[in-house]
């Protein structure tokens, strides 16, 4: 609403945001990286239809530091979105909304995320 | 649409400082949200030093004692001073409360004051709370019916149906839900918000209600409704422990429910 004589009262500069608001901007940044590192997915696909010299010329980048940080990112994100995506799905069928209960399953879903993250990093790395 | 950082002529600057006076011992230091319309200055904070040997445990006993002995230009609203009348509501250390009901005890450094975010202000920690009455209004908060009242008596209720309304019926519409809300910040002119939309399923769940369909009708709507992301923070400020962020999801159920 904006009405000219008024100021605006602030509210992001000074609201103190509980985990289930931070994991709520979360879910809708992870989404938005997802989306980018599908397209990057479907890159690497192309180069691996390609030619191996065009996979292997690829590999080396995501072999990287830079390529590493971005697969992490996106594996995290990915678990991330999936574990909080579960918690909407509770929620549209209308369970799970006592504040006990989504502080727990907001830890919850972090938690999961980032052993689910860790895990596929150690298997990843044997392979 | 989404604005990030406050407009110009709402950006706030360092007020003044209100020392305790010599010899006060136990201090606590409240910085609170200024505005004078009538300066054509921006908002600010002062900053009071308060002797909490002579204030009572809550913040509005403190910003009462703030407008009493140090600074009678402080405009707030309250009255019933025990969670009942909703008129106190504010930004108090980062989070939408009521001051009556907010012991400073709990409150760790300096406590922080501000009017109910993203609200125009009137003066100080008093915001123009019009349109979200509209809102409260536009979801027609009474009893509709087409039949005929019973001549003999009233409009029966089972006690099941009369326990659907409980935890919807004790809203005292402070604001504390909507204004803590981000999806109202950014869409308060045509998000409903969680105070009207539990409001609306306090009526749409009644039993006696026979005007359901047109309730869910009027809800049925892209914005008015579904810019609820269950963010949770409406459930997580409202001082008398309701669930709007249920009861906007019961709705959308509804909204499934009658269509299959």
């Amino acid at each position: 609403m904006s009405n000219s004589n008024h100021p605006t009262s602030p509210h992001l500069q000074i609201y103190r945001l509980p985990l289930t608001a931070l994991l709520s901007i979360t879910h809708r940044i992870t989404g938005v990286i997802l989306a980018f590192g599908c397209a990057i997915l479907i890159w690497i696909l192309t180069a691996a239809a390609d030619s191996a010299a065009a996979y292997e010329q690829l590999a080396a980048h995501f072999g990287s530091w830079y390529g590493q940080i971005f697969l992490l990112g996106f594996v995290f994100s990915l678990y991330l979105h999936f574990c909080n995506g579960i918690r909407h799905l509770f929620w549209d069928v209308g369970y799970g909304f006592e504040l006990e209960t989504v502080d727990l399953t907001a830890k919850l879903a972090i938690m999961v995320a980032l052993v689910m993250t860790i895990a596929t990093w150690v298997v990843a790395r044997m392979a | 649409m989404a604005e990030f950082f406050l407009p110009a002529n709402s950006v706030v600057k360092q007020g003044k400082l209100f020392k305790a006076t010599e010899g006060v011992k136990n201090i606590r230091r409240f910085i609170v949200y200024r505005y004078d319309p009538s300066s054509g200055e921006n908002p600010s904070t002062d900053t009071y030093e308060v002797d909490m040997d002579t204030c009572g445990p809550m913040v509005l006993d403190a910003l009462l004692k703030i407008k009493d002995e140090m600074d009678a230009t402080l405009s707030l609203r309250r009255s019933c001073r025990e969670g009942i009348c909703g008129s106190c509501s504010m930004n108090i250390d980062g989070t939408n409360t009521l001051a009556c009901t907010q012991a400073i005890s709990d409150i760790r450094g300096e406590v922080k004051v501000y009017p109910l975010p993203h609200q125009p202000v009137v003066r100080d920690l008093v915001s123009d709370l019009t349109h979200f009455y509209a809102q409260y209004a536009s979801v027609e908060p009474w009893m509709k019916t087409d039949s005929a009242t019973p001549p003999d008596r009233e409009r029966l209720q089972s006690r099941e149906d009369r326990e659907k309304l409980d935890g919807l019926y004790e809203c005292i519409l402070c604001a504390c839900c909507s204004t803590s809300c981000p999806s109202y910040w950014w869409n308060a002119d045509r998000y409903l918000g969680p105070a009207a939309l539990l409001n609306a399923y306090r009526w749409i769940v009644d039993s006696r209600d026979e005007a359901t369909g047109d309730r869910l009708d009027d809800l049925e709507d892209p914005f008015k409704l579904y810019r609820c992301h269950t963010i949770m923070n409406c459930t997580q400020v409202c001082p008398k422990g309701l669930n709007p962020a249920k009861a906007i999801a019961e709705t959308k159920k509804l909204m499934v429910q009658r269509k299959i």
